[in-house]
């Protein structure tokens, strides 16, 4: 019985009169990965900061490994061992690539240890060419690269990817979609994404979001072969 | 980080050492003490500012603390060793409330510039007021505007008779602001201030590492006003006398004009800023052509829009360019980022 | 009943001078989000203008209300053009080169008028109300502001002008595209807000020697009621000022003038640490 890292119930968050993420009960058993599907404005990414603490839910509990964390800031849920990467890069940019990745190995280890672990990483990323480069001359694939390694280096439990092949060339979502792969072997990993493309190549579960609420939940190849779904992204009558 | 600590300190020892002993010559060490008390004080803002991202529109504020907790401790203890501890311990506590009120409020840029120079008003104004001789701590008048005079100045640790005054004092204060300028070496080496470079870059990123960013950021501050609260009482020992200036606005604008003169981002700019400016002001002081502040304000505009890295980056990248080391410059990016935190 | 009217009058005169202090640095930060630093010279500057306007045999309302704003605002144009312009966007900045300016200003001052406090009489006398003296110019200030508050309104709610600058106050970037130059808009901004801070230095003017320096003792007030008052520019002026203004006043009866600057400080810290993003990002949302 594998035990559950995520779970939420009723969560809800509304702005105003708008209600962007509705009643939304999700489940997530370790080393799961999971991708979050729908169009734009389906309320993904809401659940998505709601879940990391990036913002505060109106109604509604999240819990992780049973611990209930509804409202925590980010850096408490972090320090869980949870792995996060926003939309977009947030990186520091006149740091280099060392520099960032040392920095997330070292919250939870000791000097010597981040070094190790950072060396690893980067070699594992294939950044050793550019390690001592400053994060902000570098192009974007490579950006969102060493955003994965400073969520990887940390070695968390529960990692929490928002759009992380957005922007990439094809080569870079390849080595993007190994390296998750990886991450699986320790972590449950949830990836918000509407890039199908990417999402046939590593999905198995898929939960889909429509208007805040979860549309359904199910293998990847019953999602994309369901009426409703297809309805949903090309805008058709099922 | 391209040096060891080891080369670091040993250049910075010599260099001091060269200096202290070669300034005199030039300088009177009367004028040269003022010029090390502010390059302190540039320092503790150069810190907190160009490192952490931090930018105090009160510095002057834990200064005037500091030289105002020196004189009223000094008067009530007759010894200045104990003083001197509490002018670097009271300021760094008022800073951590302050700093724990501000940035666990989640408070950024012009509401931390508004808060820190509304603080310093608001000292300014309330010492400005206690003129009068129900303003008493322990046996230390507050004196209102005419500040505290006649206090006991710097003595050898134990003996009350032995005072530190004239050209000892400027060894005092230069040997202090080398111990200070090694402190915050070390200080950035650490794992500490490795951290406070994150949080200066990217707040959210650190968040989302796990670290708590307004705690780091508190401490940062608190080991800003200590610095500047030492300055402050080194600074009263000089001046034998501290008065309600020392928390004007007009100070806390000084020691951002160093800080962007000499340069952010670096450990020599905001000290070389300091020292240069009040000695041009010193210089400025003897003729009366042209006023004092529109000099200064004219560097600071012209600073601003053409210089807005400041001089120490700026010479080290023309050194570079010219002996063509092959250090990578620091990029123009990474001294801008460093303003805006 | 007179000390309460007396009281009445004081705590109006305190919100109105607050507003007056405040309205040029509010136009412009809420408009360019530009903090202007150099504000409380731009007062000093407008209370000169009127000083020496007065001085060469001009009527001293002329010198207070037209030429002044003129004067100060064209000198704020001079200022945009030559260094503002090229820091759009980078708000330490602008403030620290406004700063700088407000140096300069200070220092050119001090050479041209020197450095001895000049004044001019009120122009209005006061009067009796029972055993209470009125200062009768403290009137002219609350009208003044209140005039001015709804020429405010009345230009950005009514003219074309003001609508861009509505515009321009929410989304700089899509004013941009349906064709309004920024450039020109932040320009003709600028100059008003300058004009304002003339205006407003030289109505207190009568009231306060000038020195040089006397831009001081206005620009943190200035800054903490502006930035209090949050992104809408009229709430959050009027709101924001009578907050402080009151508090000022209470305090100022019941202790002491200095105790009722600090209680105002002390509010203002209090109300940002409880409203980060002002009165009006909280309670007036999307009013003007």
């Amino acid at each position: 019985m594998a035990e559950t890292v995520l779970e939420t119930h009723g969560l809800t968050m509304r702005f105003g009169g708008v209600t962007a993420s509705d009643n939304v009960n999700f489940k997530l058993k370790e080393r799961e990965l999971r991708c979050l599907i729908g169009p734009n404005g389906a309320g993904k990414s809401t659940f998505f900061k709601c879940v990391t603490g990036l913002l505060i839910p109106t109604e509604g509990h999240v819990y992780m490994r049973g611990q209930e964390v509804t409202g925590w800031q980010p850096h408490q849920i972090a320090a869980l061992g949870v792995g996060i990467k926003t939309q977009t890069p947030n990186v520091m940019d006149a740091l280099s690539v060392h520099e960032n990745i040392w920095l997330a190995a070292r919250r939870f280890n000791n000097v010597a240890e981040s070094r190790a672990r950072a060396d690893a990483i980067i070699e594992r990323l294939a950044l050793g060419s550019i390690a001592r480069t400053e994060l902000g001359q570098l192009a974007h694939g490579e950006r969102q690269r060493v955003e994965l390694g400073i969520v990887a280096v940390a070695d968390p439990w529960l990692v929490l990817l928002d759009e992380p092949a957005a922007g990439m060339s094809a080569q870079d979502v390849d080595r993007m979609t190994e390296i998750i792969h990886e991450l699986t072997r320790r972590a449950a990993v949830v990836i918000v994404e509407h890039d199908m493309q990417f999402i046939r190549s590593i999905a198995e579960t898929v939960t889909v979001f429509h208007q805040g609420a979860v549309l359904m939940e199910d293998h990847v190849d019953q999602v994309m072969s369901d009426p409703h779904v297809r309805a949903v992204y090309l805008g058709k009558k099922a | 980080m391209k040096r060891t600590m080891s080369q670091d300190v040993l250049i910075t020892l010599v260099v001091s050492a060269l200096l202290i002993w070669l300034m005199p010559l030039l300088i009177s060490t009367y004028t040269l003490t003022v010029l090390v008390i502010y390059g302190m004080l540039g320092l503790s803002l150069g810190l907190i500012w160009g490192f952490g991202g931090i930018l105090c529109f009160g510095q002057a504020a834990f200064f005037g603390l500091g030289a105002y907790t020196y004189a009223i401790a000094a008067i009530n203890i007759g010894e200045s060793t104990v003083p001197m501890i509490l002018a670097v311990v009271v300021p760094a506590i008022f800073a951590a409330l302050l700093g724990a009120m501000m940035f666990y409020g989640r408070l950024t840029d012009v509401y931390l510039g508004v808060i820190t120079l509304v603080v310093t008003l608001i000292l300014f104004k309330f010492v400005n007021s206690t003129a009068g001789p129900q303003y008493v701590i322990g046996k230390a008048r507050l004196g209102g505007f005419n500040g505290i005079p006649g206090f006991q100045t710097l003595n050898v640790p134990g003996d009350p008779n032995a005072y530190i005054w004239g050209d000892p004092y400027f060894y005092v204060c230069a040997v202090a602001l080398v111990i200070v300028y090694l402190l915050v070496t070390w200080l950035l080496r650490s794992s500490f201030g490795r951290m406070a470079l994150g949080i200066r870059e990217n707040e959210v990123r650190m968040g989302l590492m796990g670290y708590d960013v307004a705690a780091r950021k508190t401490v940062l501050f608190a080991i800003g006003a200590a610095i500047a609260g030492l300055a402050g009482a080194l600074f009263a020992n000089w001046g034998e006398i501290v008065t309600p200036n020392l928390f004007s606005l007009g100070q806390s604008a000084e020691i951002i004009i160093w800080c962007i003169v000499g340069g952010l981002g670096t450990r020599l700019g905001p000290i070389v800023g300091a020292a240069g400016l009040a000695y041009l002001k010193f210089m400025l002081g003897q003729q009366s052509m042209i006023d004092n502040t529109l000099i200064t304000g004219l560097i600071l505009v012209l600073f601003v829009l053409f210089l807005p890295r400041g001089l120490v980056p700026a010479i080290a990248s023309l050194l570079s360019s010219i002996f063509g080391h092959t250090r990578r410059k620091p990029s123009n990016r990474r001294m801008r980022r460093a303003r805006h935190g | 009943m007179d000390l309460s009217f007396v009281i009445l009058v004081e705590m109006l005169y305190a919100v109105a001078s607050l507003v007056l202090i405040s309205a040029g640095l509010a136009v412009v930060f809420g408009m360019m989000k530009v903090i202007n630093l150099a504000h409380g010279e731009f007062m000093m500057m407008g209370g000169y203008a009127t000083i020496t306007a007065v001085g060469l045999g001009v009527n001293v309302f002329v010198a207070m209300l037209v030429i002044a704003p003129i004067v100060v605002g064209l000198i704020g144009l001079i200022v945009e053009r030559l260094v503002i312009r090229h820091l759009y966007g980078r708000l330490v900045d602008t403030m620290l080169a406004t700063w700088g300016l407000s140096l300069v200003f200070i220092g050119l001052a001090t050479m041209i008028f020197g450095n001895t406090t000049t004044g001019i009489s009120t122009p209005i006398p006061g009067f009796a109300v029972g055993d209470y003296q009125i200062n009768g110019y403290n009137f002219f200030i609350i009208i003044v502001t209140i005039l001015l508050v709804i020429a405010m309104y009345a230009v950005l709610r009514g003219t074309r002008a003001g609508l861009i600058a509505r515009g321009t106050m929410q989304r700089s970037d899509m004013a941009a595209a349906l064709g309004y130059s920024p450039d020109r808009i932040y320009m003709m901004t600028f100059f008003c807000g300058s004009a304002l801070s003339g205006l407003a230095g030289a109505v207190l003017a009568p009231l306060v020697g000038l020195v040089p320096t006397s831009g001081g003792a206005y620009i943190a007030k200035a800054f903490i009621t502006v930035i209090a008052g949050g992104p809408s520019l009229i709430a959050g002026l009027v709101s924001s000022a009578t907050s402080f203004g009151l508090v000022n006043q209470i305090f100022t009866f019941a202790i002491s003038p200095v105790i009722g600057e600090v209680a105002l400080l002390i509010a203002a810290v209090v109300l940002l640490r409880a409203m980060p993003s002002g009165i009006t990002g909280r309670f007036f949302k999307g009013k003007m």
